[in-house]
């Protein structure tokens, strides 16, 4: 028995319907830790680099880490991870909720999930009791719709985690849905669920995980819980949420506008936080664990066309990445509308960032000609939620122009051309998140080397560049590699990253508690090298799975380096390639990379990475 | 002490659960916690608190005496308690809680506990005796 853990892992091949479980390793816990770490070293060691990101031997994986569960503040994440539909690399997805918790309950530290269903399934884990379930009445349904319809099925106690429409088309960016709101939203592992026709999963758990101190823990955890009900940001950033970052985002002129042609959005003040509160909000909604809940639940109406518009629609949101990449960077000035869509992309699956994302490059697309009437199906055009929602519907059921834009902006602007690369905005495949970074090189360099694509989480580095300066470049490497380091490791040990970044809660909680909780040593330094070796696992991953992979991945799109902003508090700036090049020559440096990207073999080895050294090298892709 | 419970302010975060059973049983598991949260979602988005409100029914109905009144809490005598599951029916808040690995039910025992670390202020001591730092 390992104190902090569930102890076991459970394999499900979906293709024979069998499944077994193993106790946890040891050796595997000690230095991955838990979620994203086991979740890396699972699809590293799991699968060959031939392996299609939507065929039967991509793996999906579901890991809490060893604090999930336990009595602290926001012990309630999990991670889901598969080879990436959206890049071809390694992916993964953080959610909140009470799943992670849950599942360690039922005993588990990790579900991995292999082959595929031959008819739709969904997946019931009851303490020790694993089935494989026919979901056929339950496919094509709505994400959040199924989820109901599965807990009134099932029970009130069972937790579920489920995908929609968008999954079963294989759209490379669908999500995971669970507690009526909360999303793996980023990489596609919905998709990776739908190839295995795999509708949900539904977890109920009522063991213990067992403690090294608990008492220990209970006083710790006391302790923490004061901490955070201390701290100013505890009433006054709770009623707003992550909504309530719009307004700052906009005067520093990082708000992604109309497709990130613009970084500032006249109409930020109609779709922020205190707009939410005042005309949407039902109630604060919590993950487990949480003190400061994010979660904002709303109620709206259907948006003018849609047929709903006198009905009541609810959905948990929009939060801050919501309200920037469907509002903002689509033009759309109401908070009721935002909310709306938002509903939409729940109910079908999608993720609200890359979703908005891509609603915006096809908006774009046709106002430059690219696309029009005829090849879209109707007109599009900034500011109008009815565009939006027609581009969502037709994407997450493949349907027309739906089905190339569902492949996201990479392959949509391959296929489209007419010079829309250079708008097309992801980085690896993966489309940005809502901090536009041209005048922010902290915060475009995390979106350049973030493992999944650009994406926020892994270095929220925008506050950075405010504080220390946003032409220079000093010191902006460092600054990417410490939060590379520090935020990853919330999504290891299976806790939320809020407390600390949105109220200031102090880190050396974690290394205190850790030892209660595990009965394990392990110091702040420690934890951020388990860290580090998972970061360099994931860059491992990437290089043995996609050909030719390494600095020219490593590049945003030719806006940000080209395209002055046009307008607002960032008018005129941008990052031209000589000074991406610098930031990527010192960052490698700085990693212990060669120029190209690559980890070097002595890298590898310092990180306890010796085996995945030796397994490059074979290759020949060190 | 009284428990009030203001349920439009609970955003289900389920620190009450932890905290309760951790500290009355020594576990991290919130299915042994004498306080549950629920939710009604998708509509309307409501959470509601289940807690005993020490209406004394189950020790009436217990026919062995495992449960009797001390101080202002009905307190189940774990070791008296022959698991028969007389008092859980007769629960009509229905805040007997049981528990697979439990022969005896479980129920709120007035700790206080969850007063003190509930973030919301959702479940509260209407005697005013355990007072929140929030």
């Amino acid at each position: 028995m390992m104190n902090g853990y569930g102890g076991k892992i459970l394999r499900i091949d979906l293709s024979s319907g069998r499944f077994e479980v193993q106790p946890t390793p040891e050796r595997m816990a000690r230095e991955f830790l838990g979620g994203r770490g086991f979740a890396a070293k699972l699809l590293y060691d799991g699968l060959d680099p031939a392996t299609e990101p939507l065929s039967p031997a991509n793996m999906v994986i579901i890991a809490s880490g060893p604090l999930s569960g336990v009595f602290l503040p926001g012990s309630g994440k999990i991670t889901f991870a598969a080879k990436s539909p959206a890049t071809g690399g390694y992916g993964d997805s953080n959610m909140g909720g009470h799943l992670a918790s849950e599942l360690k309950y039922a005993g588990y530290d990790a579900v991995v999930i292999s082959g595929a269903a031959e008819k739709p399934s969904y997946i019931s884990i009851d303490d020790d009791r694993v089935e494989i379930r026919e979901a056929s009445k339950y496919w094509g349904r709505g994400a959040i719709e199924t989820e109901k319809a599965l807990l009134d099925d099932l029970g009130e106690d069972f937790r579920v985690a489920t995908i929609g429409p968008a999954g079963e088309k294989l759209v490379r960016f669908a999500c995971v849905s669970h507690d009526f709101g909360r999303q793996a939203g980023r990489t596609g592992i919905g998709a990776v669920l739908g190839s295995k026709k795999v509708k949900a999963i539904a977890v109920r758990g009522s063991k213990a995980i067992p403690l090294a101190d608990p008492k220990g823990v209970l006083a710790k955890g006391r302790e923490m819980f004061e901490a955070c009900f201390a701290k100013p940001g505890f009433r006054e950033w709770t009623p707003y949420g992550t909504a309530g970052v719009t307004d700052w985002v906009n005067e520093v002129g990082a708000f992604p506008t109309r497709n990130f042609q613009s970084s500032f959005f006249e109409g930020h003040k109609e779709i922020n936080g205190q707009r939410l509160k005042e005309k949407i909000l039902v109630t604060d909604k919590g993950c487990f664990g949480c003190p400061i809940p994010c979660g904002k639940y709303s109620r709206t109406k259907g948006i003018r066309g849609s047929g709903r518009e006198k009905e009541s629609v609810y959905v948990e949101g929009p939060e801050y990445e919501t309200i920037a990449l469907l509002g903002g960077n689509c033009g759309i000035r109401d908070i009721e509308d935002v909310a709306y869509l938002n509903h939409v992309c729940d109910e079908l699956g999608l993720d609200t960032i890359s979703g908005g994302n891509v609603a915006a490059f096809a908006i774009e697309c046709y106002e430059r000609g690219i696309l029009n009437r005829e090849s879209v199906g109707r007109d599009l055009a900034f500011g109008d939620a009815g565009s939006v929602a027609y581009l969502l519907e037709k994407i997450a059921r493949r349907e027309g122009i739906g089905d190339t834009l569902a492949d996201g902006v990479r392959i949509a602007a391959a296929r489209f051309g007419g010079g829309s690369e250079r708008f097309a905005i992801h980085v690896k495949g993966l489309e940005v998140s809502g901090y536009e970074p041209r005048w922010a090189p902290a915060m475009m360099l995390s979106y350049m080397t973030a493992d999944v694509g650009a994406h926020h989480n892994r270095s929220w580095a925008i506050t950075h560049d405010v504080a220390t300066g946003r032409d220079s470049l000093e010191g902006k490497a460092d600054k990417v590699i410490e939060l590379q380091h520090t935020r990853p490791l919330f999504d290891v040990l299976g806790v939320c990253r809020l407390q600390w970044v949105e109220i200031g809660f102090d880190l050396h909680y974690y290394e205190e508690i850790f030892p209660l909780v595990t009965g394990w040593k392990y110091t702040w330094k420690d934890l951020l090298t388990v860290s580090e070796r998972v970061w360099n696992l994931t860059r491992a991953f990437n290089i043995k799975h996609i050909d030719g992979f390494g600095r020219s991945y490593d590049y945003p799109p030719a806006r940000f380096s080209e395209d002055p902003v046009p307008d607002g508090p960032a008018k005129g700036k941008c990052i031209p390639r000589e000074k991406l090049d610098l930031l990527l020559d010192e960052y490698y440096a700085k990693r212990g990379w060669s120029k190209d990207g690559r980890p070097t073999e002595a890298t590898l080895r310092r990180l306890g990475l010796e085996n995945v050294a030796e397994d490059l090298v074979e290759q020949g892709r060190l | 002490m009284k428990l009030g419970l203001i349920e439009d302010v609970c955003s289900g975060c389920r620190v009450c659960e932890m905290v309760c059973a951790l500290y009355n049983r020594g576990e991290q598991n919130p299915k042994k916690s004498a306080i549950r949260i629920s939710g009604d979602f998708p509509v309307p988005g409501k959470y509601h608190i289940h807690v005993c409100n020490q209406c004394g029914k189950c020790a009436e109905v217990c026919p062995v005496g495992a449960i009797t009144l001390k101080g202002e809490a009905y307190i189940i005598d774990r070791e008296e308690c022959t698991g028969c599951g007389l008092c859980v029916d007769a629960c009509e808040a229905k805040t007997m809680f049981t528990h697979p690995a439990e022969i005896a039910p479980i129920k709120c025992e007035l700790c206080g506990e969850c007063v003190r670390l509930c973030p919301r202020n959702a479940v509260v001591d209407l005697d005013g005796e355990v007072v929140a730092p929030k």
